[in-house]
């Protein structure tokens, strides 16, 4: 049994912070990471981020990485484990890792779960061929691999991931057949959607897929425009010979874990699905059990390694290490900053739902 | 396809090693996931589901969802969206749930 007094689960923009956190407060720190590689999604973001200079705007996301990482091994404090899967968290607080085709226990004294989101999917007939891709995939493909995910690929959603990624298939040399959006505007960030129009990208707003074609792959889209109560207008369909189909269309927390562990769970659409109810440190109502990024409900990276920060202050201080007050309260007032504003109204809303200050 | 020239990022030529897919030799590169070089080589069909015996392709490329299941070096269940690419590696279209013996 291995003991350690942070264990960190995920080493994302969120975990990442959380164990450096955690760290320089002088705690033992385990960081675990499912894959290779650590920096999790933000090895993909090719783009410049917005926000403020304290959450590293106008630095692309695999620099911001690349930093974080930097930051993270100055800490002899930090043990990480790549290639290392949390395979249960148990009700004694052991946590079994399965690493390397062997399983490990650890006995931490705190957990910060850091395990992300997964992307959702659409159903229409056919959405299982081959050739029909979430918008994190072709990320991987393009961004960490060098890999063109096709040669005319069409964008399910104009939010920001939609936007992004596909101006990301052009810079790769794909060519990008359109962008279809339910709604009747667009809700990505204006100057990705500048940068598709002067590539003459169409931009179908008030449309959605009806279905795919092909038999061994993609081979063909019907796209269908919506009324104002978004159904379908008759003869109003249209087809588009692809050999891709790009999902941006959300993400949902990846929970599993905190389910497992027993945390009082609540559905709340606005954060992408089932989050646990938590305080305003990240204390989930099991009380050695914290949570940072998107798990704790789907936003962007800037918040996620603000989280981090905050998680890892709060456990620090919950173990006895004192001097991290006043820090712990700017960190907050730095998020809620990042979440002030029109653009942070659906997830105050969401918010207000599971954050519960008696949690804990 | 591979990308070689992007505004952003740099792919320098790697040297290629060889492994099969269904018996195929394919060329990738030794690190990038199986999946990437599948891609790379043209190659979309990974599995066919269980039941109806449908093609499937890869999704999520991190691991999560389980749509590119493959059959590699006789092992079935192989994540290669996430499983490095070794020289001489035997990679197979997998049937349904795959079999173990």
């Amino acid at each position: 049994m291995i003991k350690t007094e942070v264990l960190v689960i995920g080493a994302g923009p969120a975990g990442l912070l959380a164990a450096a956190s955690a760290a320089q407060a002088g705690a033992q720190v385990l960081l675990v990471e499912r894959s290779e590689r650590l920096g999790g999604q933000l090895i993909k973001q090719t783009h410049k981020f917005f926000g403020s200079r304290d959450e590293y705007a106008g630095e692309r996301g695999i620099d911001i990485a690349a930093r974080l990482i930097r930051e993270n091994e100055q800490f002899t404090t930090i043990t990480t484990w790549k290639n290392s899967t949390v395979a249960g968290i148990y009700p004694d607080g052991v946590v079994a890792i399965s690493r390397n085709g062997s399983f490990y226990t650890v006995q931490p004294q705190k957990i910060i779960v850091a395990t992300g989101a997964s992307e959702k999917t659409m159903l229409f007939p056919n959405n299982d061929l081959p050739g029909i891709y979430g918008a994190g995939a072709l990320q991987t493909l393009m961004n960490v691999y060098g890999v063109m995910p096709g040669r005319r690929i069409l964008m399910v959603g104009a939010g920001n991931i939609g936007v992004i990624v596909a101006y990301q298939l052009l810079q790769a040399g794909v060519e990008v057949a359109g962008v279809v959006e339910a709604a009747s505007q667009i809700g990505g960030y204006a100057v990705h959607a500048a940068k598709l129009a002067r590539y003459g990208v169409p931009i179908y707003t008030s449309h959605t897929i009806k279905a795919a074609h092909g038999t061994e792959c993609l081979e063909g889209v019907t796209i269908a425009k919506l009324d104002e109560r978004w159904q379908p207008i008759a003869g109003a369909d249209q087809y588009i010979a692809v050999d891709g189909l790009c999902l941006a269309v959300g993400l949902t927390p990846l929970t599993e874990l905190c389910w497992q562990a027993g945390c009082e769970m609540r559905f709340v659409a606005e954060l992408g699905g089932y989050v646990p109810l938590r305080n305003s440190s990240m204390k989930t109502s099991q009380p050695d059990l914290f949570l940072a990024g998107d798990v704790a409900g789907v936003e962007e990276a800037s918040a996620a390694m603000v989280e981090g920060k905050i998680a890892g202050l709060s456990v620090v201080a919950d173990l006895g290490y004192t001097g991290v007050e006043r820090e712990l309260e700017q960190a907050k007032k730095q998020l809620a900053a990042l979440r002030a504003g029109p653009a942070g109204a659906k997830i105050r809303a969401g918010l207000s739902q599971i954050v519960i200050e008696e949690a804990g | 396809m591979r990308i070689v020239n992007h505004p952003i990022l740099d792919f320098p030529q790697q040297e290629m090693i060889q492994f099969t897919y269904n018996g195929k030799p394919v060329q990738g590169i030794a690190g990038e996931s199986i999946a990437a070089a599948l891609h790379a080589a043209g190659i979309k069909t990974l599995r066919h589901s269980s039941r109806q015996h449908r093609p499937r392709g890869l999704f999520c490329a991190i691991g999560n969802c389980s749509s590119c299941l493959m059959t590699v070096d006789g092992v079935p269940n192989v994540r290669v969206c996430v499983e490095p690419l070794r020289a001489g590696m035997v990679v197979e279209v997998q049937q349904g749930k795959g079999t173990i013996v």
